[in-house]
């Protein structure tokens, strides 16, 4: 076993081995009701913005583009899930809460990874940062159809209009223009959440250090030479972007699924740029960075609640001085050699060790 | 007559983009990068003529100058602080630091003006209407008509004629290059942000005028939309950036008065992908050959 890949297999191992005790430690909280009330509200929530992070850091860190659509297509995914739960409660009479809340899952993120190739299948041809205008351009776009959008169930059918609200009579309604949609039985459950972020953790992970990882990594590097080795560029920056948009789309149903409604106010840019910063501060194709970014940064507001005036501030300069510090050559020489006698001392401490 | 005034309208706002539209694309010509707080140095802008007419009383134009300078001052600070020391990473670092300075930008607005919207003063901009026959075009309506063209003409001579004109092409063209031929590149860099900034500021006020609502999310939106206009009419091209924005505004007045009202920004972008997918360079941009 070579040392890159016993390392991989280390950081796999430890970011399963983190997300599964957690999972544990907090099921065994909740069994015990030693968890506080607050906390156990955000479970669910905490998982979808885990399963965001990483799906964006997927576009962002390993494939080098830059989305800023994805709550976008979150909100793809809620309308999604919580339209499919209620036609399978309404019309065919699903009881089972498991069965609906796993097909409403895989409904809103096929609906999302559609919505991204199509995204996908013009921009991601060009060069420069046209995929971040357009995602942006997207998130807006989908905000304003779904504030027009009326969706009913009668009769087991399901009626779509659109602009205006025409229904035939006695119809229920699921997705009701500005109002969202409504009526949605909450059935997200916390284990719902941690499957589904074993299921991201391992989408993301096998596809990085796949043949497919390697040839998205390298167009990330140098899109030029990764052209003329003769990886299809377009090809596998597709494949990051879509399997991204889908992660996020299962994200957003579960997220949907964990309230009664769901209004289009809630995934605005402010949301992308929210789950931006996760990516960022917990490090560009950092996998793990991320799950525990996104863990903390969910969890923290609503533990300080006084420093909530100032979040979207503390967001912005964390974006700049993370982006300065980690790109100017200057200032990462100057941190590397203030680094380096610590990091010399480790690794004396670590071969004394071996050595006794 | 309900089309004309459509029209109208639609030249009007459009005019107010293709202003904007120049500061995103004469930055993206020169340094390669978007610069997404852009938008938000707009309502630094119109906040700061804002204070003069309201709180200051000062005269509209000086007011107007004032905002011209604040925004100058900040859009060459921007860039020396947060976007040089990046001149040599990667556009997503770059990209990633221009919005984190656009939420820096709105919400210092958000501490100093409040989240509440304020209403723009009236001043000389939009005055009386004028009545042509039935048809009935606001004072403002012709400002921005009227300041656009100027800039337009303006900038054209500036990069045609003057030393450092011709040293932003050069820089476009060629950074490398041009510092080897003795152009102080960062200083043109920063009389790029200077001027993008200033028109700006200008952008910012005859905005606030037509719509007066000012909140600190004022220039996002707008921002974004000129970033698509210039996008439309190819980016790095001047001329682009006024046909663009002037199209973009009447399609988007259009598209509100005919098809949906809540449609309108979503028409505005999906011509941006549909642009994209058409021509990508844009109307009038030409197609850069990438050299190993």
């Amino acid at each position: 076993m070579t040392k890159a890949k016993r390392n991989r297999l280390i950081y796999n191992i430890v970011t399963f081995a983190l997300v599964i005790g957690a999972f544990l430690l907090l099921q065994s909280m909740i069994a015990n009701k030693s968890i506080t009330r607050s906390l156990k509200g955000q479970l669910v929530p905490i998982c979808c913005w885990v399963v965001m992070a990483v799906s964006l850091n997927l576009v962002i860190g390993i494939s080098g583009e830059l989305s800023l659509g994805h709550a976008g297509f979150m909100s793809v995914g809620a309308y999604t899930g919580a339209v499919i739960s209620g036609w399978l409660l309404n019309a065919h009479g699903v009881d089972n809460t498991t069965l609906r809340l796993v097909l409403a899952i895989v409904a809103g993120g096929m609906a999302a990874g559609v919505m991204g190739a199509l995204i996908g299948i013009p921009v991601l041809r060009l060069r420069g940062d046209y995929l971040a205008i357009v995602t942006l351009a997207f998130g807006e776009i989908i905000r304003n159809l779904v504030n027009v959008l009326y969706v009913g169930v009668a009769d087991g059918r399901l009626t779509f209009s659109f602009l205006n609200k025409s229904m035939p009579e006695g119809v229920t309604m699921l997705v009701d223009g500005a109002k969202g949609a409504v009526k949605i039985k909450p059935i997200s459950t916390f284990t719902a959440g941690f499957v589904l972020i074993l299921i991201t953790l391992i989408v993301v992970l096998n596809l990085v250090n796949s043949r497919a990882g390697r040839a998205i990594k390298a167009t990330r590097d140098n899109r030029i030479a990764a052209e003329s080795m003769g990886v299809p560029v377009t090809k596998y920056k597709m494949m990051a972007f879509v399997t991204a948009a889908a992660l996020a789309g299962m994200a957003g149903a579960l997220y949907g699924l964990n309230s009664s409604t769901v209004v289009p106010t809630q995934f605005t840019f402010n949301q992308s740029i929210n789950v931006l910063v996760f990516v960022v501060l917990g490090g560009l194709g950092n996998v793990l960075g991320s799950v525990i970014s996104a863990t903390l940064l969910t969890v923290l507001p609503e533990m300080l609640r006084a420093f909530s005036d100032y979040r979207m501030l503390v967001y912005a300069v964390v974006l700049i001085l993370v982006m300065i510090f980690t790109n100017n050559p200057l200032i990462r020489s100057v941190l590397s050699s203030a680094v380096a006698p610590i990091k010399r001392a480790l690794r004396g401490k670590k071969q004394g060790g071996e050595t006794a | 007559m309900i089309f004309l005034d459509n029209l109208i309208n639609g030249l009007s706002l459009g005019s107010i983009y293709a202003i904007i539209a120049l500061g995103y694309t004469m930055v993206y010509g020169i340094a390669k990068m978007l610069n997404f707080a852009h938008g938000d140095v707009i309502m630094i802008g119109a906040y700061i003529a804002f204070c003069g007419l309201q709180y200051w009383g000062l005269p509209p134009v000086i007011a107007i100058l004032a905002a011209m300078a604040v925004c100058t001052l900040l859009g060459v600070t921007i860039e020396g602080l947060a976007y040089r020391p990046l001149r040599q990473a990667t556009s997503l670092a770059v990209l990633i630091t221009a919005i984190g300075m656009s939420y820096l930008l709105q919400n210092i607005a958000l501490m100093i003006w409040g989240a509440n919207p304020k209403s723009f003063p009236r001043t000389f901009i939009n005055g009386a209407s004028i009545r042509i026959g039935q048809l009935s075009i606001s004072s403002a309506t012709i400002w921005t008509i009227l300041a656009n063209i100027v800039i337009m003409v303006a900038l054209t001579l500036f990069t045609a004629k003057t030393k450092m004109g011709k040293a932003m092409r050069c820089v476009s063209e060629d950074r490398g290059a041009a510092e080897l031929m003795g152009i102080n590149v960062n200083r043109t860099i920063s009389m790029t942000f200077a001027i993008g900034s200033a028109l700006a500021a200008i952008a910012g006020v005859l905005l606030c005028s037509s719509y007066p609502i000012l909140q600190p999310t004022t220039g996002s939106m707008p921002g974004i939309k000129a970033f698509t206009a210039a996008v439309f009419g190819g980016i790095g091209s001047i001329p682009g950036a006024m046909i663009g924005g002037v199209l973009l505004g009447v399609i988007e007045i259009f598209g509100k008065a005919y098809i949906s009202t809540e449609l309108g920004d979503a028409i505005v972008f999906a011509v941006l992908i549909v642009v994209l997918l058409v021509k990508p360079t844009g109307l009038l941009g030409k197609p850069v050959r990438e050299k190993v």
